[in-house]
């Protein structure tokens, strides 16, 4: 009997034993599996993010004189979730009666871009810059310590719609400076032309700031891409005209699309269209 | 919402207009300073809700008010303000006060 007891104990404990073998061995295998998998991966591979923000969404103001939609939150339009993207802080759609405009204030450490659309824009500066800016020219100006400046539509009988773009400076407190440039339409048609940028030898107007901005101008059916310049950047496009597609996303005009943790895009023109990308840090 | 505001810059005009901007809104109190003595003094003798700092204050002094003003008020909400009393004054202010 008792002979009999202990080998059906033995039989029960080697059992047991082959069981918590068996289950340690399988969780071992598994996390290896996964281990194995994860370092097959390139390393900080990130999934694609966006955002879409649809022109009728926009903060809408109209205050007779100046008719303006926010993308971002501006003034007394305040939506917690539409404050910035990255170092995008403000961009304004502005509708300038003739002769109306914005007059003296001040600003301080903040990147301006001014981007006429239709019409005419006179600056004046407290640096004493007095400039007219008008459809394919691009105006920068970075605030700094502190700037003065006014804004009116140049013309009495015609209105002018502008960008007015805001980007956060890389630097605080940098001597205060202003810039404009002209650029060619033709070289934006069927490609980017890069019209912002931090490199002081670029074309684009330089910004204190890792930002780069392109125009693009397509015929329909164009197809192409953008490769983000610094890694780590997000890309916020803004349709000015027409229909686009990008990264399988359909826009219309004056949609916002932002997109970040990605190295390229690809754009498609759904109808000629006319599109502005804007490429700043997320943080 | 009831806030009182210190406003700390080193440009003048620019600072007029800042606390013209914030006192004229419903149940802002907007005080300034132009220099870190008076900064210091105007926290250590009020209850601010909030510290703006604006442009012209080098890193040093920000920390080292910023430093003063979490000692004496752990609650203090201290911003780095951008744009100088522009449109992004009261996005500034609300995204603080709401925190």
């Amino acid at each position: 009997m008792i002979a009999l007891f202990l080998a059906v104990m033995h039989s029960k404990i080697i059992k047991t034993i082959v069981v918590i073998t068996t289950i340690v061995y399988n969780f071992v295998y598994c996390f290896s599996l996964i281990q194995s998998e994860r370092e097959m991966q390139p390393k900080n591979l990130k999934t694609m993010q966006t955002i879409i923000h649809r022109a009728n969404t926009r903060g809408h103001a109209n205050h007779g004189w100046l008719d303006t939609n926010h993308t971002f939150s501006f003034a007394h339009y305040y939506d917690p979730a539409r404050v910035q993207f990255g170092m995008l802080r403000v961009l304004n759609d502005d509708v300038v009666d003739g002769g109306k405009g914005f007059g003296t204030h001040p600003h301080d450490n903040m990147e301006i871009i001014s981007i006429p659309l239709s019409g005419d824009l006179e600056h004046k500066d407290s640096m004493g810059n007095t400039a007219v800016i008008r459809e394919n020219d691009i105006q920068i100006l970075s605030a700094g310590t502190g700037i003065y400046h006014s804004e009116y539509n140049k013309n009495i009988d015609k209105k002018v719609n502008f960008l007015q773009i805001w980007v956060f400076p890389k630097e605080r407190d940098i001597a205060p400076r202003y810039d404009q440039k002209t650029f060619n339409p033709e070289d934006r048609v069927n490609k980017l032309q890069v019209v912002v940028s931090p490199s002081k030898e670029s074309e684009g107007v330089w910004i204190n700031q890792d930002a780069w901005f392109s125009l693009g101008n397509f015929k329909k059916d164009f197809q192409t891409s953008y490769s983000i310049n610094q890694k780590g950047n997000g890309l916020y496009a803004f349709v000015l005209e027409g229909d686009v597609t990008i990264q399988d996303q359909k826009l219309n005009k004056r949609d916002g699309f932002g997109v970040w943790d990605i190295d390229a895009i690809t754009i498609k023109a759904d109808s000629d269209a006319q599109l502005l990308l804007m490429e700043v840090p997320m943080n | 919402m009831e806030a009182h505001i210190l406003v700390i810059g080193r440009h003048p005009e620019i600072m007029d207009v800042i606390l013209r901007l914030i006192n004229g809104e419903n149940g802002w109190h907007a005080t300034g300073a132009l220099t870190n003595e008076k900064a210091l003094e105007l926290f250590n003798d009020n209850n601010f809700d909030l510290v703006l700092i604006g442009g012209g204050v080098d890193e040093e002094s920000l920390n080292d008010l910023a430093n003063h003003f979490k000692n004496k008020n752990p609650a203090i909400k201290i911003v780095k303000h951008y744009g100088g009393g522009s449109g992004l004054l009261f996005n500034e202010i609300q995204e603080a006060l709401n925190k």
